[in-house]
């Protein structure tokens, strides 16, 4: 009995963690520039896919995991570039449907350039499971949460501590008083793309050993990663977290202990209910607007 | 990279003139019109890519040798995208346009069943090669297929299960229609095998982790084997997660599963795993006495140096299907559509990568449990199951 819950426990959480840095990625963009982010599943899918390209070409894996990485983060760049500040001025309306086209153009793409099958990437330390209170966890799901938690941390400290970091939150409460300041805002942007890249590619090579990746494993990641951010109160961080973990601790409850038909449509169905009764999120605060 | 582009650039480029072909009507009358419309792009590629280049190396390698009944095949291939909405125009137009003496097409069944009103009036023969088995039950006087069906990989499953004692089983499937249509399968045939269901888990499209449906699975009272009812990438997700999970009892998968990739990207955990296949997909593996040995060999070998890829038994319905359409025509010795679809009907005892096929007026596909073959995944390759 105590097995089981400790199973689906971990099933969870390790989903969860991924959904939080998906979720991280949507909410760093929002904070910069109010725009809904629609191709931060790609960054998760060019994360998993360009690790696995790059290891074809016979480069080690953590290698290739640092050109995957660095790969995303130009194609996050060149979104902003290319897509996004061209239409700066443009409602944000216009500026979300741009990044659902991004988000298309850019799975097309490496269909065309990739392949449309499954693969896999080998885990960072074995595969065999380790038994905990009955229960197995994947020493992937280890490195997962691991991993997590260190990029938790370091963004709390870039946000803390350091000049870039701070001209971030400042443009996220004000970006007119920022610019005053001598902020430069696009510049900000542009860094919040690069960010939320990272954090994607991150979370898109994390999950891969596990999920296996393809070019449109970004679809559903994606959309579980922003159902996260909202639960969590949109451009709040540690909102996203919370957000992704209660999403995927839920799904995996829903589908040990109810029905594995309800499975996602719980995470839905959450949503939509905290939305109703606290429609900032659970962590969203009541804003407050001067006229 | 590069050999992608220039194969799809070539394959642009046959079709192009295919369609130049058959549209400037210059052709001379006296050859043979095949007509097809396959998901050659979109979601259902996989099937589609490897059919459209399976019916255009064996219709050049066919006219090479001289044609059939002395007259040149030509292949007129539309490229309907898996969607019903764009095979009905194109079934229309190979109809009534191209004049088509045959329709080898359709990928899917989505499109193979949107179009058979048409040709079922217009009164053309049609070879599909679409999965499901609503395709020909109830049988269409004009439609046939070459692909098994999910009726089939299920007994076959069962037979070997009761060969095991075993008739408790937990069934897990994803939310493809391929694998809603195996789940319906299962549940049907179930209580005519004596086999009781005592888990019923599903999983979504997309999903990346079914350890809680699996741990359920095995914690069912009674629960003597696994049964996955899926297709693609999740396969290997599920194996992983079973193997992770530790559990004892025997896992089954379908055809579904019948790939390499499978084998490859669940990292250790196919291991064990026994699945009906197709003979082509484990061609390597039979003994040289299987009467399928020497088709399906020959398929593979002519495929992979065309094409350099993988072969799949999706590509091998095509050929079925192609090859059992010439021979009918030869028996009939006509193009007569009547005859033809009649010399169809009579396909006795063809061996094709696909099975052995023996059609009747009540049997439009004409295989039977013994085209699948039962493989274990052994040391990371199939081993077959006597």
């Amino acid at each position: 009995m105590f097995a089981e819950l400790l199973q689906f426990l971990f099933s969870g959480i390790t989903v969860g963690a991924i959904y939080a840095l998906v979720g991280l990625g949507f909410a760093i963009i929002y904070n910069a520039s109010n725009v809904i982010n629609f191709a931060q599943g790609e960054f998760v899918m060019l994360g998993g896919m360009g690790t696995v390209f790059f290891i074809g070409l016979g480069l080690p894996m953590p290698l290739a995991i640092v050109l995957a990485v660095a790969l995303t983060v130009c194609v996050g760049f060149g979104l902003e570039k290319i897509a996004v500040e061209p239409a700066r001025n443009a409602p944000i309306v216009t500026l979300i449907i741009i990044t659902i086209g991004a988000s298309i153009f850019l799975r097309g793409a490496a269909q065309l350039v990739w392949d449309r099958n499954f693969h896999s990437l080998e885990s960072f330390s074995g595969s065999d499971p380790i038994m905990i209170g009955g229960a197995s966890i994947l020493p992937q799901s280890l490195w997962i949460l691991g991993s997590t938690v260190v990029i938790v941390i370091a963004l709390h400290l870039f946000f803390g501590r350091t000049m870039a970091g701070k001209a971030m939150i400042a443009t996220s409460h004000n970006p007119l008083a920022a610019r005053l300041m001598g902020i430069n805002t696009s510049m900000v942007l542009l860094m919040s793309f690069g960010l939320s890249a990272l954090l994607g590619a991150s979370a898109g090579i994390l999950i891969a050993p596990i999920s296996l990746t393809y070019t449109g494993v970004g679809i559903m990641l994606g959309l579980k990663g922003f159902c996260a951010a909202v639960l969590g109160g949109l451009g709040k961080p540690m909102g996203a977290i919370a957000g992704g973990l209660i999403v995927g601790i839920s799904e995996a409850m829903t589908a040990g202990y109810i029905s594995s038909a309800y499975k996602d449509a719980v995470a839905f169905v959450i949503i939509l209910g905290v939305l109703f009764l606290m429609p900032r999120g659970l962590f969203g605060v009541r804003g407050t607007e001067r006229v | 990279m590069t050999s992608l582009f220039k194969r799809t650039g070539l394959a642009a480029l046959v079709a192009l003139t295919t369609v130049g072909l058959a549209s400037s009507g210059a052709k001379a009358e006296d050859s043979i019109k095949i007509g097809s419309f396959l998901a050659v792009t979109g979601g259902a590629s996989f099937l589609g890519d490897p059919e459209k280049k399976t019916l255009e190396m064996y219709v050049e390698k066919l006219n090479a040798e001289g044609g059939v009944l002395g007259r040149k095949l030509e292949l007129i291939v539309y490229d309907s995208g898996g969607s019903p909405k764009k095979a009905v125009p194109f079934a229309k137009r190979l109809i009534n346009d191209d004049k088509v003496d045959i329709i080898l097409a359709g990928s899917t069944t989505g499109a193979t069943m949107a179009v058979i009103p048409i040709v079922e009036k217009a009164g053309i023969p049609f070879i599909s090669f679409g999965g499901a088995g609503v395709i020909i039950n109830p049988v269409k006087k004009w439609v046939f297929k070459t692909p098994h069906t999910d009726t089939l990989a299920v007994q076959k499953i069962f037979t070997d299960m009761k060969s095991r004692s075993i008739s408790k089983i937990g069934l897990l499937s994803g939310s493809g229609g391929f694998d809603k249509s195996c789940r319906k399968q299962v549940q049907t045939l179930a209580p005519g095998a004596g086999m009781t269901l005592v888990a019923d888990e599903t999983h979504g499209k997309g999903d990346t982790d079914m350890t809680a449906q699996i741990t359920k699975i095995k914690n069912a009272t009674g629960v003597q084997a696994m049964l996955y009812c899926g297709f693609g990438g999740a396969t290997s997700i599920v194996a992983k997660n079973f193997k992770q999970l530790g559990a004892k009892i025997p896992h089954y998968q379908t055809h579904g599963s019948a790939s390499k990739s499978f084998i490859k990207n669940a990292d250790g955990g196919a291991e064990g795993v026994r699945l009906p296949a197709a003979a082509l997909v484990v061609v390597d593996s039979l003994p040289a006495s299987h009467p399928q040995k020497k088709v399906a060999t020959a398929y593979k070998k002519m495929y992979e140096s065309k094409t350099g890829g993988e072969i799949s038994s999706f590509g091998g319905h095509a050929y079925d299907g192609l090859m059992i359409a010439v021979e009918a025509i030869i028996r009939a010795g006509s193009t007569d559509k009547a005859a033809v679809r009649a010399e169809i009907e009579k396909t006795n005892n063809f061996i094709g990568v696909d099975g052995i096929f023996t059609m009747s007026p009540t049997d439009h596909l004409g295989l039977d449990e013994a085209s699948f073959v039962m493989v274990e995944v052994t040391n990371g390759d199939w081993k077959m199951l006597k």
